[in-house]
């Protein structure tokens, strides 16, 4: 056998499993979305029909909402654990990592023992003001939840860039006379900047298609995937569920094309 | 003492960071564990609720494992030979095929059940079965395995020592046997553990691909969150933390030996 | 180029040690006095205390308790590197990867709040002055390794700083590029008059661009002085061997005379010692005819390096001399020879512990 055949072989199973289990089902959901009653233009409803474009546009608000408050709270973290060595480091950083694969439906729960009707949030609120705060059905609890699983991937590559970055680099703008701050900002932050576009089209892109954390906060959240959901199980409306998801893995995918094109590097989201 | 202040204060912010990740994971075990969730720990602490869970959604758990290692068995037949073509072969071919096998980590899982559903959803007996499941999570965990094998081929090399091997005589089936894999292991195993616990914790397609005869492990959890009291629900979590976090803390620690090197 | 010379500040280094937390020493308590102007080269293998030396002057580590650092006459020991008005080349350049050439040498002057229109005149002054003309615009990923070198150069020296730290500032660079790069900027610290403290591990770096040089071992001074004392008068064993090439001898000293297996070689006014250490550099031994020399040895090999030959020979010393002939001579392996050395290219080593 020639080694050309042979990578040929290699491939094959690879090629036989992707085609039959998601390129074949990608151009079906696509055949479906065009072929309801709106026609080819049920692609178009996302934007012009008023109700699913108010959810889009809420999913998209939320979703840069939860990548700009996790970017700033990941560099913050990330910088601080990467520049500084103090006993206890490796535990903080441990628990700071480890829900990095926590499946949405379980950090929407969490968000429940944290702010829902039996949390500790209505707990202590009821003890020091009287009045018993509940969030986690609303927009914020979703936004919260967004947070917990975004934040450990973003410190985690915020934590390999600042790694990475040379520290002669600050130690030369100090030596031209850089203020800490001046530092932060001329040299620290740019040279972070792949780190962020990366990481934070990867958490923009999950948040736009979570949908466990939003099915388990349940209540009339709008939010893209639980619109897909309501109107496929609820309303039986393939076409337009199907047309909705493609739009959404569009939106989803063209984000983490950009980001690539802009960082250089490999960026892919999970969960 | 201005360098002390912004020291403390970006301590205290970290550790606040901190405390919103594990509070929450820490009232989750704790409420698994009590008697009385609504009146406190001081209720008593009990495996009862756990023994509940166990009783309730065995089947549901041990389905997921039965997802989980098919996956991997999946993914490392297919994944880890087609790694190594990829590399090997390289070329516009090769990058247009990764690029296809790593959309689904940009497209939510949703539309990809979704596609799947409207696919095979005709095809009862493969719908019925765990099968249907197993194919929406080998779609998933794929690029996972791939790219973390694909990673370790460019940096040890991989292309000489094949040829080197190649010079001594060896045919490609043997290469591949005796210097691709066993130098391919580091990432094999990294994206072993990802495969897995991915599989283990994947909702998004599972809860669209699932019948009630075929419900996984977090299957059950969302279930339990929608119609069980809060301790079940809780001892549920836990079950599932306990499975998880081995899992989270080798592969953390395969990350950092990785770093090190 | 007037606007840039001239200015250089003394340093004062007094008795600074660096003890890092985990407890090793990088270097013991040492005081150093760099004058106005000065090229001061500090030399050394890796982990010889010189970049700590140099990182303490630049305020990037703090001295041990009890050592200060003075610029002039101001304590500068407290000040942070951002106020201490120094210039520093890293090794790696530290270029900023976000901004041109331009902006990278002008952003002393913009963190000073200097003007934009004197900053450019300066830039261009800079860009002038290190012959990178044509690059101000590019970015750093666009630029080669010596013009990157060059850019970093331009970038301390625009602020006019005090004093001009170099660390190993050459080392990244391929030979033939390093050699040229090194008589530019000698030519460039000579013109600027500048007080420059430079780190390497190249010995003729530090011969070709040191007014003086200070060796380091183990975190501490072996020898200061200028490149021909530090050459021609180490004062012992380890500074004798890492600048330069070095034969090592040894053998009882008794009425000016060093004994050794091969005969006696004449020494200028040394004492009777029973055990004597030597240092004979290669190109100081000559080839002579057997009957007219008083030490004699049997040559082992000859390499032809092209400007000169490098004979090993044996049986003269207790060990195997090397002694680099002139390419014209004729001499064969195996054949007996005779090796003159003036006295004063005999240079007898303090006894060491």
């Amino acid at each position: 056998m020639s080694h050309r055949n042979f990578i040929w072989i290699c491939l094959l199973p690879l090629v036989v499993v992707t085609a039959a289990f998601f390129l074949l089902p990608m151009a079906q959901l696509l055949a479906v979305g065009a072929g309801g009653s709106r026609g080819v233009s049920a692609y178009l409803a996302i934007i012009t029909e008023p109700r699913y474009r108010a959810t889009l546009i809420n999913t998209v608000v939320l979703a840069a909402a939860t990548t700009i408050a996790t970017l700033v709270i990941a560099t913050i973290a990330g910088l601080f654990l990467q520049r500084h060595r103090f006993p206890g480091r490796a535990v903080l950083i441990a628990m700071l990592t480890f829900p990095l694969a926590f499946p949405g439906v379980v950090v929407g729960f969490l968000i429940i023992l944290l702010a829902g009707r039996q949390g500790l949030i209505g707990a202590i609120t009821a003890a020091v003001t009287g009045e018993k705060v509940v969030f986690a059905y609303s927009i914020f609890g979703l936004f919260l939840g967004y947070l917990y699983f975004s934040i450990p991937r973003v410190i985690l590559t915020v934590m390999a860039a600042v790694q990475k970055l040379d520290i002669g680099l600050e130690e030369a703008a100090r030596s031209l006379g850089a203020s800490p701050w001046a530092v932060q900002r001329d040299v620290v932050l740019p040279a972070l900047g792949p780190a962020f576009v990366a990481s934070g089209a990867i958490a923009f892109a999950t948040a736009m298609g979570a949908f466990g954390t939003a099915f388990t906060l349940a209540t009339n959240i709008d939010v893209l995937p639980m619109l897909i959901y309501t109107e496929f199980t609820l309303a039986a409306n393939f076409a337009i569920s199907a047309a909705l998801s493609i739009g959404l893995g569009v939106i989803a995918w063209a984000i983490l094309a950009l980001a690539r094109s802009m960082s250089g590097g490999a960026v892919a989201a999970a969960g | 003492m201005r360098d002390r202040l912004i020291f403390a204060s970006q301590l205290g912010f970290t550790l606040l960071v901190a405390a919103f990740l594990v509070v929450p994971v820490v009232l989750s075990i704790t409420a698994g564990v009590t008697v009385n969730y609504f009146r406190g720990i001081q209720s008593g602490v009990t495996l009862q609720w756990v023994v509940q869970v166990w009783n309730l959604y065995a089947g549901e758990i041990g389905l997921s494992f039965l997802i989980a290692f098919a996956t991997l068995a999946v993914t490392l037949v297919v994944g880890v030979p087609a790694a190594y073509g990829l590399h090997v072969k390289g070329g516009r071919l090769s990058r247009v095929i990764e690029e296809i096998i790593t959309l689904p980590l940009a497209i939510p899982g949703l539309a990809i059940a979704l596609a799947l559903l409207l696919t095979y959803g005709g095809f009862g007996g493969f719908r019925q079965s765990w099968l249907f499941i197993l194919a929406g999570h080998v779609v998933f965990t794929m690029p996972f395995m791939v790219r973390s094998v694909m990673a370790v081929f460019a940096s040890v090399d991989i292309k000489t020592l094949d040829e080197g091997a190649a010079s001594l005589g060896a045919s490609p089936w043997t290469r591949f046997c005796n210097v691709i894999v066993p130098n391919a292991m580091p990432g094999i195993l990294a994206g072993s553990l990802m495969v897995v616990t991915l599989s283990l914790g994947e909702f998004n397609l599972t809860w669209m691909l699932h019948t009630p005869l075929t419900k996984t492990l977090p299957v059950g959890l969302a279930d339990s969150y929608a119609s069980m009291r809060l301790e079940v629900a809780s001892a549920y979590t836990l079950i599932f933390f306990i499975m998880i976090v081995p899992l989270l803390v080798a592969m953390q620690m395969f990350a950092e030996k990785g770093e090190t090197k | 180029m007037s606007a840039v010379a001239g200015h250089g500040a003394s340093v004062h280094i007094q008795n600074c040690g660096k003890t890092f937390p985990d407890g090793t020493q990088a270097l013991a308590p040492a005081s150093l006095d760099i004058v106005s102007g000065e090229t001061l080269v500090l030399l050394g293998p890796s982990g010889c205390g010189k970049t700590t030396m140099l990182r303490i002057i630049a305020g990037l580590e703090t001295p041990d308790a009890g050592g200060r650092v003075l610029f002039d006459t101001t304590d500068m020991t407290a000040v942070p590197i951002e106020q201490r008005h120094v210039g520093m080349v890293f090794q790696s350049y530290a270029l900023f990867p976000n901004m041109t050439v331009a902006e990278n040498i002008g952003y002393g002057l913009k963190i000073r709040g200097v003007d934009k229109s004197v900053r450019a005149a300066r830039v261009a002054e800079m860009v002038a002055l290190t012959n990178i003309g044509g690059l101000e615009n590019r970015r750093i990923d666009q630029l080669s390794g010596g013009q990157r070198q060059r850019v970093a150069l331009a970038r301390a020296v625009a602020v006019r700083p005090r004093v001009l730290l170099l660390d190993e500032p050459l080392t990244a660079l391929d030979a033939s590029l390093r050699d040229r790069l090194r008589s530019e900027l000698n030519s460039l610290l000579r013109s600027l008059g500048i007080t420059a403290i430079y780190v390497t591990h190249d010995q003729a770096e530090a011969m070709e661009l040191g007014d003086r040089i200070v060796v380091m071992r183990k975190g501490a001074i072996a020898q200061i002085g200028t490149p021909r004392e530090i050459y021609f008068a180490p004062q012992n064993r380890f500074v004798a061997e890492f600048v330069g090439a070095a034969n090592i001898v040894e053998g009882p000293v008794a009425g000016g005379r060093l004994t050794l297996p091969g005969g006696w070689l004449a020494l200028d006014n040394a004492a009777d010692n029973a055990a004597a250490v030597a240092m004979i550099r290669p190109e100081t031994i000559g080839i002579v005819a057997e009957a007219d020399a008083f030490l004699r040895g049997t040559v082992e090999s000859v390499a032809f390096i092209g400007d000169r030959q490098r004979l090993v020979v044996t049986g003269a010393a207790n060990q195997p001399l090397t002694v680099d002939a002139p390419n014209t001579i004729n001499v064969r392996a195996g054949e007996r020879v005779g090796l003159s050395v003036t006295p004063q290219a005999v240079r007898v080593l303090p006894k060491e512990d």
